[in-house]
C-alpha cells in the first residue's frame, strides 16, 4: 500500500510537471542568456541556470515530457507486442509458437543500446529512435517473461483439470494464463518503464537520444559532467529527477503488484 | 538430441542475425569511398577505392565475402585508417570481457544474498530496508553512478584512477584498481535490479505447498529454503541473469566511454562517429553473436535446473 502511494506520488508529479509544461514553463527552456550563466537557485530561478544561462527547472519540467513520452511509446510497444507472442509461444500451436520462439531470440540478440547505435546511424539520432529501438528491444523480456510464466500456469494441476473438462487452448490462455501472469506482466511493464527512462538517459548522454536544443534529462547529465566539482547542482538536478521517475514507476509496479496478485494477500494484511 | 537441436536453432539465427546487421548497413545512406577520400577526390579514385573495398559488387557477393572472412577470422580492414579490424577487436573484446565479467561478480555476490534476505524477511525492518536500497540503487543510471564514483575515489579520495586501462600481464596491481570503479558502476546498478528479481522469485518459492511440507517435516524455515526453494527459484533468476549479462555487454559500452576504457563500446562508438562503416558491421556481429551466445547458454541450464520444463517441451 505505501509502495503504490509513494510511486503513484512521484509518477503523478512527473505527469503534472509535464502537463503544466504544455501550457506554462518560468522561463524558456532554450532561452541561452550568457548574462545570467551558472546562477545558483534565486526567487526568479528556483534551481538556478545552467552554462548556458537556461533556467533548470523550466528545462526539468519539458524535459519530463521527453522522459514520458519515450517511456510510454517504449513499453506499450513492448507490452502490446511481446505479452501475447510469449502466451501463444507457450499455448499456441507448437510449430507456430516455435517461430515466435525463434523470432524472440533473434530480436533480443539486437539489445535496446545497440539497436539505437544502429538506428542513429542510419537515420540520425533523435527521441524517436531512441524510443523505437528501446520498444523493440523490450519486446522479447515481455515474451520470454509471458512464456516462461505461462508455461508454468500451464503444467499446474488446474490446467490440466481445465483441459480434462474440454475447454480448448485459446480458453485456457484467456481464462487462467492471462490472470495469472497479468501481475508479472504489470511488474514487467513498470520495471521496463524505469529501464526506458533509463536507457533514454543512457543515449542522450552518448549523443544518440534526445537531440539539443529539446531538453532532456540524460541530456542535461552530459553537457553538466565536467562541471560536477565546481557546480554539482547542475549534475544532481537532472540525477535526482531520473532517479525519483524510475523510483516511481517501480514502487507504482510494486504496489500494483500487491494489489492485483491474490497469493500475496495474507502478507499485506499482515504488514 | 535435444542440444544437437538448440545448435542447429542458434546457428540458424546466427546466421539471420548476420544477414539483417549486413542488409542495415548495406541500406546506410553515404558512400564509405567517399568517407574515405574526402569530397575533393575525383571519379577515378573513388572508383578504385570502392574496387579495393570490395563495395562494387553485388550485395550477395559481398556478403558472402564478409561471412565467409568472419568465419576464417578475417574482419577485413578499416576504411578510414587500413589497419585490420580482426587483431583491435580481439584485444577490445578481451577488455570489455574483463569489465563485464568483473560487474557480473559484482552484482550476484551482492544480490543474490541480498534479495534472499529481503525476501525471508519481507515482514521485518531488514527486508524493507534491502528492497528500499534495491529500489533506489536500480533507478541510478550507470553512467551517473560511474561519474559519481570517479568524483568521489578518483578526484577527492585520490586512491583510485579516474580512467585509462591497464592490461593485466602488464601491472596487475594497476590492472586491478582500475577495474575496480568501472565494473562497480556497471555492476552495483545491475546488482540492484537483480535483486528485485531474486527477491521476487524467492518470495514466490516461499508461498509454494511444498516449502510448508519440508517446514511440516521439521526443517527450519531456512533449510528448507536453501534446499528446496533456492533452486525453483534459480529458474526466473537465471532468465533474468542472463538478459541482464547482454544488458551489461552493452551497458558496458556507456561506461566505457565515461572511463575512457578502451573496450569494443568505444570501438563501435569511435566507428559510428567516423563513419567506419565496416568497423561498425563487425563490432555489431561481434556484439550480436556474443548476445545469442549467452542466450544460448541460459537455455541449455534453464532445463538442467529446472525438469518439469524438459517435460514441458
Amino acid at each position: 500500500m505505501r509502495n503504490l502511494v509513494i510511486g503513484a506520488v512521484l509518477v503523478g508529479l512527473i505527469v503534472l510537471a509535464a502537463l503544466i509544461s504544455f501550457l506554462w514553463t518560468p522561463f524558456d527552456p532554450t532561452q541561452v542568456d550568457a548574462a545570467l550563466r551558472l546562477q545558483g537557485p534565486s526567487g526568479a530561478h528556483w534551481l538556478g541556470t545552467d552554462r548556458f544561462g537556461r533556467d533548470l527547472v523550466s528545462q526539468l519540467m519539458v524535459g519530463a515530457r521527453t522522459t514520458l513520452y519515450v517511456g510510454i511509446v517504449a513499453v506499450g510497444v513492448a507490452a502490446l507486442v511481446g505479452t501475447p507472442l510469449g502466451v501463444f509461444a507457450a499455448a499456441g500451436p507448437r510449430w507456430l509458437g516455435e517461430i515466435v520462439l525463434r523470432a524472440n531470440d533473434l530480436v533480443l540478440a539486437f539489445p535496446a543500446l545497440l539497436l539505437a547505435i544502429m538506428f542513429g546511424a542510419a537515420f540520425g539520432a533523435s527521441t524517436l529512435t531512441a524510443m523505437i529501438a528501446i520498444g523493440v528491444a523490450t519486446v522479447p523480456s515481455f515474451a520470454r517473461l509471458a512464456r516462461a510464466s505461462a508455461l508454468q500456469v500451464l503444467s499446474t494441476e488446474y490446467v490440466l483439470a481445465a483441459r480434462s473438462a474440454g475447454r480448448t487452448g485459446p480458453a485456457i490462455s484467456v481464462r487462467h494464463v492471462l490472470p495469472n501472469i497479468a501481475g508479472l506482466i504489470i511488474v514487467q511493464c513498470s520495471v521496463s518503464f524505469g529501464i526506458a527512462v533509463l536507457a533514454e538517459a543512457a543515449l542522450s548522454y552518448l549523443g544518440l537520444g534526445t537531440q539539443p536544443p529539446t531538453p532532456s534529462w540524460g541530456r542535461m547529465l552530459q553537457e553538466s559532467q565536467e562541471l560536477l566539482a565546481v557546480q554539482p547542482r547542475l549534475l544532481i538536478v537532472p540525477g535526482v529527477a531520473i532517479a525519483l521517475a524510475v523510483l516511481g514507476f517501480t514502487l507504482l509496479g510494486d504496489g500494483l503488484r500487491d494489489r492485483f496478485d491474490p497469493r500475496l494477500e495474507g502478507a499485506r494484511a499482515q504488514g | 538430441m535435444a542440444l544437437l537441436r538448440k545448435a542447429g536453432i542458434f546457428l540458424l539465427t546466427l546466421a539471420i542475425a548476420s544477414v539483417l546487421v549486413f542488409a542495415f548497413m548495406a541500406v546506410l545512406p553515404g558512400d564509405p569511398a567517399q568517407v574515405a577520400l574526402g569530397v575533393n577526390a575525383t571519379p577515378e579514385l573513388l572508383a578504385q577505392t570502392r574496387h579495393a573495398f570490395g563495395i562494387d559488387r553485388p550485395l550477395p557477393a559481398q556478403y558472402t565475402d564478409w561471412v565467409g572472412g568472419l568465419l576464417t577470422g578475417n574482419f577485413g580492414r578499416s576504411y578510414i585508417t587500413g589497419d585490420a579490424i580482426g587483431p583491435q577487436l580481439v584485444d577490445r573484446f578481451e577488455v570489455t570481457l574483463w569489465l563485464v565479467g568483473a560487474a557480473t561478480v559484482v552484482a550476484v555476490i551482492v544480490a543474490v544474498p541480498l534479495g534472499t534476505l529481503a525476501a525471508a524477511r519481507h515482514r521485518k525492518a531488514s527486508g524493507t530496508v534491502v528492497s528500499g536500497l534495491s529500489q533506489l540503487g536500480a533507478a541510478i543510471p550507470a553512467f551517473l553512478a560511474g561519474i559519481v564514483l570517479v568524483e568521489i575515489f578518483a578526484v577527492s579520495l585520490r586512491i583510485l584512477p579516474s580512467g585509462g586501462w591497464t592490461p593485466p600481464d602488464a601491472d596487475p596491481v594497476a590492472f586491478l584498481k582500475g577495474l575496480v570503479l568501472p565494473a562497480l558502476s556497471l555492476g552495483l546498478v545491475q546488482a540492484a535490479v537483480l535483486t528485485r528479481y531474486v527477491r521476487s522469485a524467492v518470495l514466490d518459492v516461499l508461498r509454494e505447498d511444498y516449502l510448508r511440507t519440508a517446514r511440516a517435516k521439521g526443517l527450519k524455515p531456512a533449510q528448507a529454503l536453501v534446499r528446496h526453494g533456492l533452486r525453483n527459484a534459480a529458474v526466473p533468476v537465471m532468465t533474468v541473469l542472463g538478459l541482464q549479462l547482454a544488458t551489461l555487454l552493452i551497458g558496458a559500452v556507456v561506461v566505457e566511454r565515461v572511463f575512457v576504457i578502451p573496450g569494443l563500446g568505444s570501438m563501435l562508438l569511435d566507428a559510428v562517429g567516423s563513419r567506419d562503416l565496416i568497423v561498425v558491421q563487425d563490432v555489431v556481429m561481434v556484439l550480436v553473436a556474443a548476445v545469442l551466445v549467452i542466450n544460448l547458454l541460459v537455455d541449455v541450464l534453464y532445463t538442467v535446473v529446472d525438469p518439469r520444463l524438459r517435460r514441458a517441451r
